[in-house]
Formats: structure tokens, sequence, C-alpha cells
């Protein structure tokens, strides 16, 4: 029987066009055997989770540069709990400080992937991550 | 007179066949080259550009058979302007240190202009915040949590006046990041001005203006093509009349180089923007020899030093030919491509970022050889955040050293002549002028955005690249090679209260304005954006009855409707 493909959302929120990190990133989870949906730009959280919802996606990839990211992905992890996604796996890809990957983390960001990242580390994360989920 | 229009030599680094090398360089080849590639191969098959455009070993009179230096090369201040496009370049007039800034409320900017200017900065360059590009006011639903973040916050003409408070507007020359409501913050700018009674005729700067690139690459567009076109012919019909030494646009090849473009993409889509806002001006009945003067450009300044110096070599070469051959320009001021230059934000590390003071400084150097007309030098915390003013400082010093201590300022374009430069310039413009054919062959520009041409050339050449460095076929140092811990540095940090100032701010504004007069103003503007007249009279009545940016863009997103991209991926 064929795998399930893992399904993957990449999702611009807020203002910012700058989408050259995301499209990598997209283009790189297809060519790792991912199916991947790209939101288009300037997504509100709300259009992100409903998204989410409508594609039973496993993944959901945040590519946030502009500096909205503590005001955006809290709302984000809210909405996909009310709606009964809390175990979809929330990425962020992007300009983060320092200063607040911890408290992203603790709002239930699984990782967030600072400039210079090399999509071969994405895809392994998002591989072991669902490897490990389907063992639980 | 010669035909610059077409490359000067028919060689292409991989079309080594037609190269034919002198008897004393076979001989080389055979006694000295061989023998020591028998002892020791060199370190990689082949050698590329950041680009990935192929290098040769060696450069020799071989590479610029049919090249004439006469014809191809002429002298500064002449076409075809390889060299310059004035006589004495650097030696008569350094160029415009012009750095670019912006953050939270224009209290906060006015202070860091004020700052930067009593550090001999020479010109000023403002940064506005997402929501003020994308036509919004500060307490708008779509603004939460991007306010004064990546620049400062412009909702209307009294933040404005609060931007350029004590700077003498009449002295310094301003260059605006401002695209889509580029016509609306520059009627701000010159309400300003008449305010301070500073004379437009005589007040000079940029807005950037170039709404094309941003369907291309950056994005941040409102209305559909055709109307956005319309806005921006309206600003050079406009400029053409009453502004005449202000630059109404500011043709940008650096977002597409950031969205990860080749050099020669970066090129030739930024000069076939030029061609179609030439076209379209054209179209209304402006006169090229009238409002082209007043076009400039804009181009990265990426790592890679020779290729780019032959870029921007190869750029005047080309719109030298464009406006000739193309519009039967007879003015010179109209041949001369002026450029403002960046270095490039995306080469920048987060990793080790003291190391991309050295980047920078490189970027720099390539732009001053390549002859810019003004430079913006990144600091070196850009890949975390906006710049401390500690990063700012270190980042036009960097400009200085480059201007009073390298020396490279004591002659015109020193890298003239040399063979490699000269067949990288050849080459450069020769796939540049194969781009634009495409695009000519596509019915211009705005068709080709329509079918996603650009957007897929680039999104294809920034694949390649971040595949090459994944692969470590190309090493970034401190990303994917040399790599140590971590060393945190102090960055700038926005907070939420910049917001709430200028939600009351704004709260203030529209409670103490004549609503009554801003309601008329905005309904005339209704009336002109329902038909065909210029807009620019009708924006400014606006602005100066302190109608917001987001009341006026509204008024246009209305009229005019608003564009969603295709997606390419």
């Amino acid at each position: 029987m064929p795998e399930k493909k893992i399904r993957v959302l990449i999702a611009k929120p807020g203002l910012d066009g700058h989408d050259r990190g995301a499209k990598i990133v997209a283009r790189a989870l297809r060519d790792a055997g991912m199916e991947v949906i790209y939101s288009g730009l300037r997504q509100t959280p709300e259009m992100i989770a409903a998204t989410a919802v409508q594609e039973d996606v496993d993944v959901v990839g945040l590519s946030i540069l502009s500096g909205a990211h503590n005001t955006l992905c809290p709302r984000l992890l809210g909405l996909l709990r009310e709606k009964g996604m809390g175990d979809v796996t929330v990425l962020i890809g992007g300009i983060i400080p320092e200063a607040d990957i911890t408290a992203l983390k603790k709002a239930g960001i699984a990782e967030i992937f600072l400039p210079g990242t090399s999509t071969q580390d994405i895809v392994k994360f998002i591989q072991d991550r669902m490897a490990q989920r389907q063992q639980a | 007179m010669s035909d610059a229009s077409k490359p000067s030599t028919t060689l292409t680094a991989d079309g080594a066949e037609k190269r034919k090398p002198s008897p004393r360089e076979l001989e080389w080849e055979e006694k000295t080259l061989h023998p020591t590639l028998a002892k020791s191969p060199e370190r990689a098959a082949e050698f590329t550009t950041t680009s990935s455009h192929p290098i040769r070993r060696l450069y020799t009179p071989a590479d610029l058979a049919g090249w004439d230096p006469e014809r191809d090369l002429g002298f500064p201040g002449e076409p075809p302007y390889t060299r310059g496009i004035h006589a004495t370049m650097h030696r008569g007039r350094l160029w415009t240190m012009r750095q670019f800034a912006g953050f939270g409320t224009a209290e906060d900017t006015n202070q860091r202009f004020r700052y930067l200017l009593s550090q001999g900065q020479t010109g000023l360059s403002v940064a506005f915040d997402l929501p003020t590009l994308m036509g919004y006011d500060s307490d708008h639903a779509l603004a939460e949590g991007e306010v004064g973040k990546c620049g400062v916050a412009i909702s209307s003409l009294a933040d404005m006046e609060v931007l350029f408070d004590q700077i003498p507007l009449a002295d310094v020359t301003t260059s605006m990041t401002i695209n889509s409501p580029a016509a609306v913050i520059w009627a701000m700018y010159l309400a300003v001005a008449e305010k301070q009674g500073a004379d437009w005729k005589k007040i000079s700067g940029t807005i950037q203006n170039d709404i094309l690139k941003e369907y291309i690459a950056q994005k941040e567009y409102i209305y559909p093509p055709e109307p956005s076109m319309r806005l921006v012919i309206d600003t050079f019909e406009f400029g053409v009349k009453n502004t005449p030494k202000f630059n109404s646009i500011s043709i940008s090849g650096y977002h597409i180089r950031e969205a990860g473009s080749t050099a020669i993409q970066e090129l030739a889509f930024t000069l076939r923007d030029g061609i179609e806002y030439v076209d379209w001006g054209v179209r209304r009945g402006l006169i090229v020899d009238e409002f082209v003067p007043r076009l400039s450009f804009f181009f990265n300044a990426h790592n890679d030093f020779f290729e780019e110096i032959a870029k921007y070599r190869a750029a005047r070469r080309i719109w030298y030919a464009t406006m000739r051959d193309r519009y039967g320009s007879k003015s010179p001021r109209a041949w001369a491509l002026r450029f403002h230059t960046q270095t490039a934000g995306c080469s920048l590390s987060a990793q080790q970022p003291y190391n991309n003071v050295v980047r920078t400084a490189i970027q720099a150097l390539g732009a001053v050889l390549g002859g810019t007309q003004s430079l913006h030098t990144n600091s070196l915390d850009e890949a975390w955040a906006l710049p401390t003013e500690f990063a700012a400082t270190i980042a036009l010093r960097t400009q200085q050293i480059i201007a009073h201590e390298s020396g490279v300022t004591n002659t015109v374009d020193p890298l003239g002549g040399s063979y490699f430069v000269e067949t990288l310039t050849n080459e450069v413009e020769s796939g540049a002028w194969d781009y634009i054919k495409k695009i000519d062959a596509l019915g211009g520009m705005v068709a080709a955005i329509e079918r996603g041409f650009p957007m897929r050339e680039i999104a294809e050449a920034s694949y390649r690249y971040q595949m090459a460095v994944d692969k470590k076929e190309k090493i970034i140092v401190g990303v994917n090679d040399y790599v140590t811990g971590d060393n945190p540095i102090d960055i700038l940090q926005i907070d939420e209260t910049v917001a709430h100032r200028q939600a009351a701010r704004l709260k203030k504004l529209r409670a103490e304005r004549s609503a009554d007069e801003v309601a008329r103003r905005l309904a005339a503007l209704r009336k002109a954006a329902q038909g065909s007249e210029n807009l620019m009279p009708f924006i400014f009545d606006a602005v100066k009855a302190y109608a917001t940016l987001g009341e006026i863009c509204d008024t246009m997103r209305d009229v005019f409707g608003i564009y969603e991209e295709v997606a390419v991926t």
C-alpha cells in the first residue's frame, strides 16, 4: 500500500510580500515527496486556519520576516486549537529575534528555522516528526 | 555612429571555439599551463559567478577579438557611457551617501535622520512600514503587529510634517521607498516642502514609484497593472511641469535580485521595466527627451565583485542604445543611465553577523568601481532586524573609508580595458539583450507579468542557488562552512507602543480636521479616478486637507479594484 503523503501548508501571514523563502521551502518539500499547498500572500491567521482545516494538513509552515510574529503566531495557534487541529505541527521560517524564540515555542510553535537553514534540515525535521507521531 | 546595441564580440564563455588565442598564448598553455595542471589540478572543474555564470581561467586579447575600445569603451561622460556618465566621475564629486532609514513613529525616524546628517551623510532615504507601503493607516485591522516595524509609520500629512521637522527640504535631497501609494506620499512631501517655503522647481529627491518590480518581485502592489501604470505616468507628467529636478521614479533591480534572480535577470528585467515606463509615457503624449531624464535606476550590489561591476557598465551601454535606437532620443540627459546602489541584504548572514561588515565593504567597492551615483550600505545586524545606531554608523563609515582612504576614487573607471572585465561586460550585456528581446516578443513587461514569465525565471534561479548552497557547491562563510557557535548581538526592537501612539494620533487628527472638506476632496478624487484626468492635483488637495493615506488609497481601491497574483512556486 502506498504510504500516505505528508501534507504541508506553506503560508505567508501579514502584509509582507517577500516570498523567496516560502517558495523555496515549498518546492524543496514537494521535491522530498510531500504534498504542499502554498497559501499565496497576505493571509490573516483566520484564512490560514481555514485553509489548514480544509486541506487537512499535518504541518503548517509560516514564513515571517516582518517582525509581526508575536501578534500573528499565537492567534493562529489559538484558532487551530478551536478548530480541533491542535495537533498540527506549526513551524516558522524567517527572521525571529532570539529573545522571542522561547515564548513562541512555549506557545506551541514546534520549531523555528532561522536564516541560513538548509532545506534538507527542514525536510528532515518534518519527516522525523511525522514518523514519531505515527509510532505514538 | 557605432552600433552599441549589438554585443561587440561574438565570444561567449561557453563558445570557446570562436576564441583564437595568439601563438604566444598557445605556447604558454603548452609550456607552462599544462605541466602545472598535470602536477596540481585546479580546485574545481568549473568556476562560476554568484549567478552561476561560467568564468574562464584567464582572459587575454583573444577574448576581445571584435572589441573596439573607441566604440565599446569610449570615454567617460560620452556614449556609450561604459566608463561612467560624468567626465570626471568621483574625482569631481563623490557619490551621495544615502542610508535608508525608518522605524517606529515619525519622531523616532526624524531623530535618526538628524543624527545621520550630523555624521556626514549627504542625503536622506525613507523606509516606510508595511501598512504605509500597502496604503493602510496605522489603525487598520491588517496593520496589527506591523506598525513601525519595517520602517516608519506615515498615515497623513501630520506625520510627514513631524518626519521632516527641522530638516530643510530646500537643501536636502530625499529618496522615498514607496511604490503603490507613491503619488500620495509624494504629495505629502511636496506639501511639507511648500509649508517650509522651499521652491518646487529647485527641490530634489526620488520616489521609487516602480510598480512593475512589485508585481515581479517585492509584491507590495495594491491595484491592477493598468491603473497602477496610470498613476505612475501621472507622477511623470506632474513632475515634468512642477518639479523639474525631482526623479519621478527609481526603476529597481534591487528587489528583483533579492528575490533570487541572477545578475543578468536583474539587469534585463529592470531595463525592460524602464522601456515599459517610457512606452506608457509616450502613449500618454509625453516627450521622451523631457521626461526620460528624470527616470533613475536602482541596482543591487551582490558579492561577486566583477560580475556586479560588469552589470553596471553593461546597464549604461544598453540604456544608451535603447534611448538612441528605440526612441530616437536626441538628449544626452536621456541617454545617460543614473543609478543608486544598495548592497545585497540577501547576502547577509544571521550567523557571525560581524562578517557582514566585510561583505558589505566588498559590495560597496564594486558599486563605486561600477560608477554609482549614490549608495546605501547595509548594516551588520540586518539579517536580524532594522539597524541599531551603532550598526548604521559602521555602514556609513564603510563608504567614507572607500571614498577617502582606498584610493579607488583617484581615477575614472580603473578597471576599463581589463580583458576580464570587458569580456564579462560584453557577456552580461548580451545575456540581458536576449531577455529584453524575449519580453518584447511576449508583448512587453505588463503582458509578461500577466503570464508570470519574470516570476518563474526568478523562482527557478533562486531555487538553483539554494540547492547549490545546500550542497556546498557555493560556500557562505559562517553559514554552510566555517561554522562556529552563535554570537548574539544587540538588536533594535520595536514594541507595540508605536502602534498605540499612532492610533491615538490618528484619532486626534480625524477629530480636529474638517470632515466636510475631506469628504469633498475625496469625492473629487473619486470622480477624477473614474475619468482620465491626471490624479496628482486631486491627491495633493486631499492630502492638504489631512485626508489619510488609507482614505485616499481606499477611494482609489473602490474605483480601480485590487490585484491578486497567481502564485508561482
